[in-house]
């Protein structure tokens, strides 16, 4: 496939730019945060992104989706991180959807899909129950009874977990700790008995929760795909939310690097503007260059995803790692090159390093992503 | 990507037209068939199995002679020149028929040559009929060998400073000066030469590209030794040299707006330069060779990241090179691509070498015996430290970029 958008794919890709700009900028964030919002998002632009179709973007037609694919919804999480835009898209229609598409029974999906694509169902996937990315740790546990299952356990850092309605949980139904083996997914009501839910905001803005499982009782349908099958499609799902999270770190990364290249062109010390020295000069160009790379990287770890290309777990892992290190270098060099300003919350910078950080870690930096291509590439 | 499958002709209907290439391809892959000896159907594996043509070449087999004669009485050897200067004459999706049955079959290129990576584009560009009528079959059909006068010993990143005269005599000038980093002068049969043709305008307003035969009286050449070794760079001597008129490509003193062409073309043939040769082992299973797994993870766990980085990184840089070729062909794409390319490739190409020492330790820095391949490797990392400097270094990139995309400066 070709390294290029197709027209629909611009078009969609302009029309999120234009809309994310106008409707839901950096200062929509800074309001969410600065009165404490209860949801953490708009729910006005959610119903706008709902009636523009975007949640069911990568749903099938025949449950109401767009059926548009990776490469179109990547253009929207890419613009989701020009403008740091908060919305349950990523948990609810990226993620969640994708968890019912490969895994779900043709009557979860008929029962649920509709219902994401519509925006009325919320979505979250709990799988970390550390701090950093370990899907083989999963330690929670699902113990059969006489009717279905009974959950056991706590999941941390579950993206848009305060607001969802139900939960994708990976527990484990059999095998020992740190085996892929034995891992099952469940879908749970966030209302039944025995879940509690703890509201976790962090650096970015954003939300993030706590989940607490005690005896929460499922019924044998709850389970989402196969019984002690869950790793394979857990994995094919994380690739895609790492796809996009990419894309938004791509977003992030061109955003705060073009608002640096216009601060070097506007700021004067010495009496000239700094962007005629040489020594900001290399550094804007090499963030340029890596930039350059980081595009294709994501480009084309989307167009894998689409295509169901037999690499497409090691194109994603190389588009998180690559793109990873250049929105580390691009919001460090934003804030280096900004000076003291750039240190201030009244400028936006401090939410745009902070959202990168998070995508970063959120199931797998840099270096998980590095070993995960080396083990991928077998060695 | 599946490069078997047949694509309809641009721009063109689907339907009559799809047959054509079709019938373009079936008759490609069975004149190949016949005509591509068994021997150069192999890929490349190091610079000596080009074949560079020219007055003095010496072929490494007769299959090669054979296969560079072939292909060139089609004009395959520059398929998408123009048929009535020995060209091909094809049209791009045709010359990428070729391309594609020629890989399809590893079919080695018949011709290597900076006559048609870069002076013959420039005539085909720039020249004037007779010109082209001269130079552009001999290129073609790899007679005439050449070879590249820009840098000087006093204009290197700052080439538009380059002092080598033309003396204008009415019909020809005299050249004198000298000329550094010209590869291959020893072997070359003519030159492409930057020199200064008006000495008292603005230093980029004073320069012609001319043409002369390497042994024209007063030429002379010496080759250079590197820190790496033997090497094809040659300093040449340039002493009231005779030049015709008739042999400057464009006009007088505008040879600049060429030379700046040209440096594109180079920029972008340094930078593939850290891609693999097809067939050749990649860092990873080189670093597995030498250092071994212990449960499938290479050794050392350190190495391991750094070479991850690297491959990750090189993944990213190669298929940077395969979207701008996407772009251009969709009329897409940002300018100074080609310098993107080439300061990341030549960084990368380093970062390999230096990767490639830690994997072979002091195996790598042996430099006699033949236990050590007579210090190849040694010689090879050295010789990737000019990748940098050479068509214009890392920082020359960087300010083309910062100045031309980024509007800083």
């Amino acid at each position: 496939m070709a390294l290029i958008l197709n027209e629909e794919q611009q078009m969609l890709k302009e029309s999120a730019d234009g809309f994310l700009r106008e409707v839901a900028p950096v200062e929509a964030l800074r309001k969410l945060r600065d009165e404490r919002n209860v949801d953490g998002f708009s729910r006005s632009l959610w119903q706008q992104m709902t009636d523009m179709g975007w949640p069911g973007i990568l749903i099938p037609e025949e449950y109401g989706g767009l059926a548009f694919g990776h490469v179109g919804m990547g253009q929207i999480s890419e613009a989701c991180g020009r403008t740091l835009t908060a919305s349950p898209l990523f948990a609810s229609a990226v993620l969640g959807a994708s968890a019912l598409a490969l895994a779900g029974s043709e009557q979860q999906q008929k029962e649920l899909l509709p219902k994401i694509s519509a925006g009325e169902l919320l979505l979250a996937l709990a799988v970390d129950e550390g701090p950093r990315y370990d899907p083989l740790a999963i330690a929670m546990a699902a113990k059969k009874n006489s009717s279905g299952y009974v959950l056991n356990g706590a999941k941390q850092f579950v993206v848009d977990g305060h607001s969802a309605q139900t939960f994708i949980v990976c527990a484990r139904t059999d095998g020992a700790v740190g085996t892929s083996a034995g891992l099952t997914l469940f879908l749970v009501d966030a209302a039944a008995p025995g879940v509690q839910v703890e509201r976790v905001i962090m650096a970015d803005s954003r939300n993030s929760a706590m989940l607490r499982f005690n005896d929460v009782v499922v019924d044998r349908d709850a389970i989402l795909g196969e019984l002690h099958g869950g790793f394979t499609p857990l994995q094919q799902v994380l690739d895609i939310g790492n796809a996009h999270l990419a894309a938004e770190l791509l977003g992030i990364s061109l955003e705060v690097f073009e608002r640096t290249v216009k601060y070097l062109q506007e700021r004067k010390q010495f009496g000239v503007i700094i962007g005629s020295f040489q020594g900001l000069q290399h550094r804007a160009a090499h963030l340029f260059s890596e930039l350059q790379q980081a595009r294709s990287v994501v480009l084309r770890a989307l167009q894998g995803l689409q295509e169901n290309h037999p690499d497409r777990g090691r194109q994603v892992s190389i588009a998180k790692a690559k793109v990873s290190e250049v929105a580390q270098l691009a919001t460090n060099e934003a804030i280096q090159m900004h000076g003291g300003i750039g240190m201030t919350d009244d400028l936006d910078l401090g939410f745009f390093i902070k959202r990168a950080r998070v995508a970063e870690q959120l199931y797998g930096d840099h270096r998980y992503h590095l070993r995960r291509f080396a083990e991928l590439s077998g060695y | 990507m599946d490069t078997t499958k047949t694509q309809p002709l641009a721009g063109s209907e689907r339907g009559g037209q799809a047959d054509t290439a079709d019938e373009f391809r079936a008759q490609v892959r069975q004149w190949l068939a016949s005509n591509c000896p068994q021997s150069m159907q192999k890929p490349l594996v190091d610079f000596d199995d080009r074949c560079w043509g020219g007055r003095h070449c010496v072929y490494a087999s007769d299959d090669q002679r054979v296969w560079l004669e072939r292909m060139a009485v089609r004009g395959w050897t520059a398929p998408e020149w123009p048929l009535e200067y020995g060209g091909g004459g094809l049209s791009k999706e045709q010359a990428k028929i070729l391309r594609e049955e020629m890989e399809r079959i590893d079919a080695r290129p018949p011709l290597s040559s900076f006559g048609l990576w870069m002076i013959g584009p420039a005539i085909l560009k720039y020249g004037s009929d007779a010109l082209k009528k001269q130079h552009i079959p001999p290129i073609v059909r790899g007679e005439i060998r050449w070879c590249q006068g820009y840098s000087e010993p006093g204009a290197g990143s700052d080439l538009a400073s380059l002092q080598t005269r033309a003396e204008d005599r009415g019909d020809h000038f005299i050249v004198n000066g000298q000329k550094v980093w010209t590869s291959y002068a020893d072997q070359a049969d003519w030159m492409f030469c930057l020199v200064r043709t008006a000495p008292d305008v603005p230093k980029h307003l004073g320069i012609s590209l001319v043409l002369f035969d390497m042994e024209t009286p007063g030429v002379a050449t010496r080759p250079i030794k590197l820190i790496s070794g033997k090497s094809p760079f040659c300093e040449t001597f340039l002493d009231d040299v005779r030049v015709e008129k008739n042999q400057v490509v464009g006009e007088i003193n505008k040879g600049w707006e060429i030379a700046k062409y040209l440096l594109t073309h180079e920029r972008e043939m340094i930078g593939n330069l850290g891609k693999n040769t097809a067939g050749a082992k990649s860092l990873s299973e080189l670093a597995v060779a030498a250092i071994g797994v212990d449960g499938g993870i290479l050794r050392d766990p350190s190495l391991r990241e750094a070479v991850a980085r690297w491959e990750v990184d090189m993944c990213a840089y190669e298929l940077t090179a395969e979207r701008v070729v996407d772009e251009a062909r969709a009329g897409q794409g940002v300018g100074a691509a080609s310098s993107v390319l080439k300061y990341a490739g030549t960084e990368l190409n380093k970062r390999r070498f230096e990767l490639l020492l830690g994997i072979h330790g002091l195996d790598a820095l042996a430099w006699e015996g033949e236990a050590f391949n007579d210090g190849l490797l040694a010689s090879q990392w050295l010789r990737s430290k000019g990748n940098s400097i050479e068509g214009g270094t890392s920082e020359v990139q960087l300010n083309v970029i910062s100045k031309r995309i980024l509007g800083l400066g």
